[in-house]
């Protein structure tokens, strides 16, 4: 293994800083891809304490919607072609969120009260999803046509440069963010859904119909996956498991945080990504993330109730 | 005598239950199938040590663990650690720039064993180590847990994200493990070619054997106070912890011995099948091995068994004439039993039994099925406090 002063010391002082700084970013957009990631989950488990094993798979179909958007424009509109992506965006958002309330319905309704089944069903679900990705759009990674005013990057200096898809994921997942902030705690949906979570009796008797919120929460958290999946399109591409390769490390990110918090989430992404970067420019291969993995799970073994737990009595 | 056949077998219906497996296991499937069939089920019987444990401890004492698969790993890595040493004596890696050391270590320039490899260069010691490292392992795990009182879903996503950790870093150690391919190429064990038909059925039925002995294991720890106490804790935690008893010491025991368990099965796996790799520890197999007790139904013992022969039997027949439908059926499955039968095929077989055979019975019958509802186990709880 090579040790990093030695490799620091083949460059000059402005390299450094600009590496610094790339790597800087670096670990900025994978804070705003774990934080979109976690977002839909610390919906659907933080708030709801449903455990979607089959969270990745929504953010595949998100991505896959994507995928599909820019297929169909390229193959009947064209002229629409700089602007689909917003678009698609919302198609992700739609579909992703219909799915979630459709399985909400079917399955996840009866399960509430057995949290350790909801897992291995919502688990079922992520192999059928899989598979019907693999049936639907073939086993090979898929990537849109992405607008062209997504390419390229910025170059403040010589030797910095920073890509502009990385930008919008940033951009979007701070928008995301402030959305869901507005939603779940200046509007009165959000108001019914804090409360049926809070004291789900209670609700039930100031006249909250707690089944359909229940619902509407569920859908919500699938479609910001959605979403979430279709911002990943741009970065990387789509198979029919890359959905489920993110799962763990999502899952983490809202335990870490607290379940039930919000800034939970935002603090413990930040803090994951930034820990996975700098120690994969350490490490080698996938050395770093182990690392990253492991401290968090001792971490939690030491604070299991993460880093902001909510005050609320279960 | 008659309290070990009370207790341990399980009275008539339990003795019954064990004599067909030991049949079904010991004659019928050896008599039936070839010897390349064969090996498969002794494979998957090797999962169903860890679907044994799992009973155990998810069945009967409600704590699910997602990371089974990182104690049957174990166990498959310290017995492949031993026979990878004995296959790699100098004269037969002579060709190596280092000779003595396995293959894959000399590929990636290493020079000499490295310390952890040296004491499995002993037989007593590889097989005591097949039982206590997943043991120490779950025991760290299981404490720091238990003691903070996590549980539920808490335990099952870290049991998973441990699942992921461990097969990351044997993937990422190829030096040290073997990475992604793992230990391949395993022959002899203490000089017994272990490749060969016959000792492809020693090996067959000594784990037959084995697996019965781990049912019987667990048998007795479930008719044990402890094991009412499990089932009770199960139901009612608080109730159990408040009458006094500590409940994480016993959640710990539970799971450590699930992991010897596993741990068993995996050395096995390694004897039969002649290789182990990341792709056994992961979260995948981690999460198949929950099914396989889900299916048996997580309460029964012998259940168990049945489950894993059932999905692993259906898995390869699926996956040999239709591959594309096999995912859609093991996803399926997985919702099914959570949602239509949640006490699986035992669950099956015992409502059948109380409709068509023992109709004067009936309340005998449900006696014997353990944890078939919570009131039972309460009540249990309340004998246990007291005495």
């Amino acid at each position: 293994m090579q040790f990093p002063n030695a490799i620091l010391a083949e460059y000059t002082f402005s390299e450094i800083k600009s590496i610094f700084v790339m790597q800087g970013f670096a670990g900025l957009s994978l804070f705003s891809v774990l934080l979109l990631m976690a977002l839909g989950l610390a919906i659907i488990f933080g708030q709801m304490g449903v455990v979607n094993l089959a969270h990745g798979e929504f953010m595949a179909l998100g991505a896959y919607m994507v995928y599909l958007c820019s297929q169909i424009t390229a193959d009947h509109f064209p002229a629409f072609q700089p602007y689909y992506f917003i678009l698609a965006i919302g198609v992700a958002f739609v579909v992703a969120a219909l799915l979630g309330a459709f399985v909400e319905w079917s399955m996840i309704r009866f399960l509430y009260k057995r949290p350790l089944d909801t897992l291995l069903a919502t688990w079922g679900l992520s192999l059928i999803m899989q598979q019907a990705f693999r049936s639907i759009f073939g086993a090979r990674e898929v990537t849109p046509t992405l607008p062209e005013w997504l390419m390229g990057s910025f170059k403040p200096t010589e030797t910095i440069d920073i890509p502009i898809n990385g930008v919008f994921v940033m951009g979007l997942s701070l928008l995301l963010t402030l959305g869901i902030y507005i939603f779940m705690f200046r509007s009165r949906t959000g108001l019914h859904m804090r409360a049926t979570v809070q004291n789900r009796t209670m609700s039930g008797a100031v006249g909250i119909n707690t089944g359909l919120v229940d619902r509407f929460t569920f859908a919500m958290g699938c479609g910001i996956a959605g979403v979430a999946g279709a911002a990943f399109t741009t970065i990387g591409s789509t198979g029919p498991d890359s959905g489920s390769r993110y799962i763990v490390d999502t899952f983490l990110v809202v335990v870490f945080g607290g379940a039930g918090s919000m800034l939970g989430t935002i603090v413990s992404s930040f803090g994951i990504a930034q820990a996975q970067s700098v120690s994969e420019f350490f490490l080698e291969g996938t050395m770093g993330k182990v690392a990253t993995l492991m401290a968090i799970v001792v971490i939690l073994m030491f604070r299991p109730q993460g880093l902001f737990p909510s005050k609320v009595r279960s | 005598m008659k309290k070990f056949y009370e207790n341990v077998l399980g009275g008539r219906s339990g003795s019954i239950g064990i004599i067909i497996l030991s049949i079904l296991l010991f004659a019928i499937l050896p008599l039936a199938l070839d010897a390349f069939r064969l090996n498969l089920v002794g494979k998957y019987l090797t999962y169903a040590f860890v679907a044994v444990g799992l009973v155990l401890l998810w069945g009967n004492s409600g704590v699910l663990s997602l990371g089974q698969g990182i104690f049957f790993g174990l166990g498959g890595y310290c017995m492949a650690m031993f026979l990878k040493l004995e296959a790699s004596s100098v004269e037969n890696t002579k060709i190596q720039s280092t000779p003595g050391i396995p293959d894959f270590m000399d590929w990636n320039q290493l020079t000499h064993l490295p310390a952890m490899w040296v004491p499995f260069k002993h037989f007593p010691f590889a097989l005591l180590a097949v039982v206590l490292v997943p043991a120490l392992v779950a025991l760290i795990v299981g404490a720091a847990m238990f003691k903070r009182r996590v549980g539920g879903v808490y335990f099952a996503v870290i049991t998973q994200a441990l699942a992921l950790i461990l097969s990351l870093g044997i993937d990422g150690n190829q030096g040290l493990t073997g990475g992604r391919n793992g230990i391949t190429d395993l022959r002899t064990l203490l000089g017994w070619d272990i490749r060969t038909q016959t000792a492809q059925y020693v090996l067959y039925f000594t784990c037959c054997a084995l697996l019965i002995g781990a049912i019987l294991v667990s048998r007795l720890v479930l008719s044990t106070r402890m094991g009412r106490l499990l089932l009770a804790m199960k139901d009612k935690e608080d109730r159990v912890r408040f009458s006094g008893y500590d409940v994480a010491s016993f959640k710990v025991f539970v799971f450590c011995l699930a992991a010897a368990m596993s741990g068993v099965g995996g050395a096995l796996f390694v004897l039969q099948v002649g290789f182990i790799s990341p792709s056994l520890v992961g979260i995948v197999p981690s999460i198949e091995m929950v099914i396989f007790a889900a299916m048996g139904g997580k309460h029964s013992l012998l259940g168990a068994v049945y489950g894993t022969l059932l999905v692993n039997t259906g898995k390869s027949l699926f996956s040999e004439n239709f591959p594309q439908l096999w995912l859609f059926a093991m996803g399926g499955l997985f919702i099914a039993v959570v949602m239509l039968f949640p006490d699986g095929l035992a669950g099956i077989y015992e409502s059948v039994r109380t409709r068509f055979f023992s109709k004067g019975t009936k309340e005998k019958a449900t006696d014997k099925v353990p944890a078939v509802n919570a009131a039972a186990s309460v009540a249990l709880a309340e004998t246990g406090g007291k005495s």
